[in-house]
């Protein structure tokens, strides 16, 4: 580990083996955290200490790669090859890389939870693995051509001596498709960014002129000879299950090959998708009448009421009551967030061809490994006969429909021995995928006479059922659930016990904690009285991790209640967080966001605001994403029509430190795409039910900000920082627009937002309860 | 089922088909296109867009027996990975994609629109879109691929 620094032995000793192990991960489970498993890689998969698990290159000289972690649109594939040829010194297009199939990947549980940066361009798996092929091949060239091997180098896939350019041997020669059969050296030296040439580059991703020219293979297009069509029945009502299903309502029916029931799974099976559609809405269902909805009016006091709810403490300082009694001022706010759907542009779609004892699957699922596992419970099979490959859906962001029809697809080729590919319809989609989690978040915290924080309390609430299904729960998802499946179990807990030690995942503990465990402080903040507890309670609908869970809740609450405490201050809202922040990475990021926005330093809201017509603002807002997994800041201006209440963003910054950048182009997108669909968020989104079911089952009653709004200037402001550990980067913008937003709008008018999304009837409502 | 002929992307094919079927399932499912995807089926998104006789329509929500005789375009008409056509080049030009699911309705609409009106502004370029979705929000891309080619063909 010869070119490692002391910050990036640090962070190796305080993550690295668990999330480099490919076995995620540290920590417990939090409302809306998702991500966390237990357990080593799936038996049978590739050995994660291989080198020849993750290289190998053909007689040709060209290398495939083998990864874990999968395209989801995010840029990962683009950057995976880039490191596989940096540390290889082979050109970029003599890469191949393959991920996600459990026929021929390895297990690095699911990508998710922004860990493909920092699992495989560190110091193990994919990067190592490259490191150790290369040194192995100098060696291999050092025997071949009788010199040194501090006197060799390698360039262009091929070994040579650094004095006479006619000693030269090909990996091809070197290797010739054989296994290189070493196991992953830790001391193999990974190249340093000062020598990268790939690496760090904007390389162009190799699947967009597939994708303009329609030629690239989305799960939705993968076809199979013999496939059939199917469309599942679900309950219309929530609780409902299945009484009787009357086959003859569909007899006779064109194409139609099967009707399957299984418990309270019910679906269709045609020669055509058209048909097996038409099958669907015709077959007739009779459903109990199921369990009822409470009234979603006053459903953030249902919350809140909650007596079993299971408790968890992130941080407990012990003095936050006796501070808050110290405080020349008290200042307490309440915020709310709903449950929000990931709402992928095209319907999750699965195809399955599940013959006899032995199954395989096309799935867009996040995690192969546990989609095989947990599909061999839902078909009775043994996991080992189960092959799942990853093909690209549409979006994912996190726990959509990916698994849960990927079961859909599987039960019915089971019923119709045939292969079937089956699509949800948009209402299916949108009314049963596992949504992100809703939270009622209290904020207090007290100041002193000079209006600095002393002490930070922070209680939420929110509700969970079922999660990510893997390693062994199905029933985590709706249609493991219908086959009869328990999603993992709630189990009450209070009081909390004491945190094991710092865990900030979730987010839940401010940014300007200093969050002591054992003297040391391990936040980013300098304020030393904290308290975060969290409540979990049962959810009437499946939840799951949507892009920034938990994360993106906690940090509007936090960074909006740090904007009502720069104004109790009468602070600037930049310089009030500068004065509580100790991380020079969160300062680094909120002070290059302020730059670049030419930060009109005083207090918020402006002096002089109209009572009616537009008002305009700015809003900031930072974060230390899951405390160490990547920074961010951000500056909106927005423009408020006071008269609808209509909120329009003008311009973004911002400011990223994703650790050393592996690709500067893929790094701005997620940028860019991160704030404009936290945005969306903030602004609009919204899950809506009545006393019986969901209500918001299209794109007209689940509001989306489309391709034809005015589009705010986003401007991004990358820092590099060659010396540290690669963190996450996909999930940072997006977890802070909304405070900003808010802010912004506060900035703007004087009116406080508190409940996402920002319709413009809110908007009014804080208008008019202005002073 | 009836036999009918659709013309697409300058070829013919006879397909055998329920005339309700919708315009988008003999595409990607007769004729395996990969251009056209279902997104909604509502006509909500535009995924499954495909430009008929000039003009962008919702092939979701189009009968097939409707667009016999009509001129299909999808995105592979267009052009291919090796020679792409300018709008598609631009897209490529300014790595205008995150998942990509959307660019087919993103694109075909975009072309037929400047196509018909290539001195558009950039609020009726935006108007045109004002029905096409991008879930991951590509947009800041999006539209400077589509500006890009606009000036390209403009006048």
């Amino acid at each position: 580990m010869t070119s490692m620094t002391p910050a990036a032995l640090a962070a190796l000793s305080r993550r690295g083996f668990l999330k480099t192990s490919g076995a995620l991960i540290v920590g417990f489970s939090m409302a809306g955290s998702g991500d966390a498993q237990i357990g080593g890689p799936s038996p049978g998969s590739p050995p994660i200490n291989q080198v020849d698990s993750w290289i190998a290159i053909a007689a040709d000289g060209s290398v495939t790669a083998y990864s874990g972690k999968e395209e989801l649109g995010q840029g990962i594939s683009t950057a995976q090859t880039q490191l596989v040829a940096e540390e290889l010194s082979v050109p970029f297009d003599r890469v191949k890389l393959i991920y996600c199939d459990t026929a021929l990947t390895p297990d690095q549980a699911y990508t998710s939870g922004s860990q493909s940066h920092p699992a495989n361009f560190n110091h193990g798996n994919l990067a190592q693995a490259g490191a150790t092929a290369r040194e192995a091949l100098i060696k291999m060239a050092s025997q071949q051509l009788g010199v040194p091997v501090d006197e060799l180098t390698a360039a262009d896939g091929a070994v040579r001596a650094k004095s006479d350019a006619s000693k030269k041997v090909s990996y091809g020669q070197l290797v010739g498709a054989k296994k290189f059969k070493l196991t992953l050296d830790p001391k193999a030296r990974r190249k340093p960014p000062g020598e990268w040439t790939v690496l760090g580059t904007a390389a162009q991703r190799p699947d967009i002129p597939e994708i303009v020219t329609g030629q690239f293979e989305f799960v939705h297009n993968v076809r199979v000879p013999g496939m059939l069509h199917g469309r599942v029945v679900r309950p219309p009502r929530a609780g409902a299950t299945v009484m009787n299903v009357e086959e003859s309502s569909v007899a006779g029916m064109p194409g139609l090959v099967k009707v399957v029931v299984k418990k309270n799974f019910v679906g269709v099976v045609a020669e055509k998708p058209w048909q097996a559609l038409q099958a669907a809405e015709k077959l007739k269902v009779t459903w109990t009448p199921g369990s009822g909805l409470k009234n979603p009016a006053d459903f953030y006091e249902q919350l809140r009421n909650q007596k079993l709810t299971r408790d968890i403490l992130l941080v407990d300082s012990k003095d936050v009551e006796q501070k808050l009694g110290q405080a020349a001022t008290v200042v307490k706010a309440t915020y709310m967030h709903p449950y929000q759907a990931h709402g992928s542009m095209g319907s999750s779609c699965a195809v399955a061809d599940v013959q006899g004892d032995k199954a395989t699957i096309w799935s867009p699922t996040q995690g192969v490994w546990y989609q095989r596992s947990t599909a061999a419970m839902v078909l009775g099979l043994k996991a080992e006969n189960v092959r799942v490959i990853f093909r690209r859906g549409s979006g994912c962001y996190g726990l959509n429909a990916a698994d849960t029809v990927t079961y859909d697809a599987a039960l019915l080729s089971q019923a119709a021995g045939k292969p079937v590919r089956v699509q949800l319809t948009r209402k299916d989609e949108l009314t049963s995928e596992n949504y992100g989690n809703p939270f009622l978040m209290d904020e207090r915290a007290g100041l002193d006479a000079q209006g600095n924080i002393i002490a930070w309390d922070h209680e939420a609430w929110s509700p969970t059922l079922g999660n990510r299904p893997g390693p062994g729960t199905p029933g985590n998802v709706i249609t493991g659930s219908l086959v009869g499946f328990e999603a993992e179990a709630f189990t009450p807990r209070a009081p909390a016990p004491e945190p094991r030690g710092f865990n900030n995942n979730s987010n839940g503990i401010p940014s300007y904690a200093a969050a002591l465990f054992d003297g040391v402080p391990k936040g980013a903040g300098k304020v030393g009285s904290a308290r975060v507890l969290v409540h979990n309670i049962p959810s009437p609908f499946f939840t799951g991790p949507l892009r920034s869970p938990a994360r993106f809740q906690n940090t509007f609450a936090h960074e909006s209640f740090m904007d009502e405490l720069a104004w109790h201050a009468k602070a600037d809202p930049v310089e009030y967080r500068l004065r509580h922040l100790s991380n020079e990475r969160v300062i680094d990021v909120l002070k290059a966001a302020a730059k670049a926005a030419t930060w009109d330093a005083r207090p918020s809201p402006r002096s002089g605001i109209p009572k009616s017509g537009v008002a305009t603002g700015r809003g900031v807002a930072c974060v230390a994403y899951e405390g160490d997994n990547g920074y961010t800041g951000i500056v909106t201006e927005v423009e408020v029509d006071q008269d609808t209440g209509k909120i329009a963003v003008k311009r973004v910054f911002v400011a990223i430190d994703a650790g050393p950048i592996s690709n500067p182009d893929g790094l701005k997108n997620q940028a860019e795409g991160g704030a404009l669909q936290g945005m969306s968020r903030a602004l609009l989104e919204e899950v809506t039910w009545d006393e019986q079911r969901v209500t918001s089952i299209d794109w007209r009653t689940y509001r989306t900000l489309p391709l034809g709004f005015p589009v705010p200037k986003v401007e991004c402001v990358l820092l590099n920082r060659p010396e540290e550990e690669a963190t996450g980067a996909g999930e940072t913008s997006i977890t802070v627009i909304a405070a900003a937003i808010g802010n912004a709008v506060f900035d703007a008018t004087g009116a406080r937002l508190r409940q996402i999304p920002f319709t413009p009837e809110r908007v009014k409502a804080a208008l008019n309860a202005r002073a | 089922m009836s036999l009918l002929t659709l013309k697409v992307n300058g070829r013919s094919h006879t397909v055998d088909v329920d005339p309700a079927t919708p315009l988008l399932y003999v595409l990607s499912d007769d004729l395996e296109l990969r251009g056209p995807k279902f997104g909604c089926g509502l006509g909500q998104c535009g995924a499954c867009t495909v430009i008929l006789n000039g003009a962008a329509v919702r092939s979701c929500i189009t009968p097939v027996k409707t667009a016999v005789g009509a001129q299909i375009t999808t995105l592979e008409g267009l052009g291919t990975p090796e020679k792409p056509h300018p709008i598609q080049l631009a897209f490529i030009d300014e790595q205008a994609a995150q998942c990509g699911f959307c660019l087919n309705g993103v694109i075909l609409t975009a072309k037929a629109f400047l196509d018909k009106n290539p001195k558009a502004t950039e609020e009726e370029i935006q108007q045109a879109l004002s029905g096409v979705m991008c879930r991951c929000f590509t947009h800041v891309r999006m539209y400077r691929a589509i500006q890009k080619y606009a000036k390209e063909m403009a006048p």
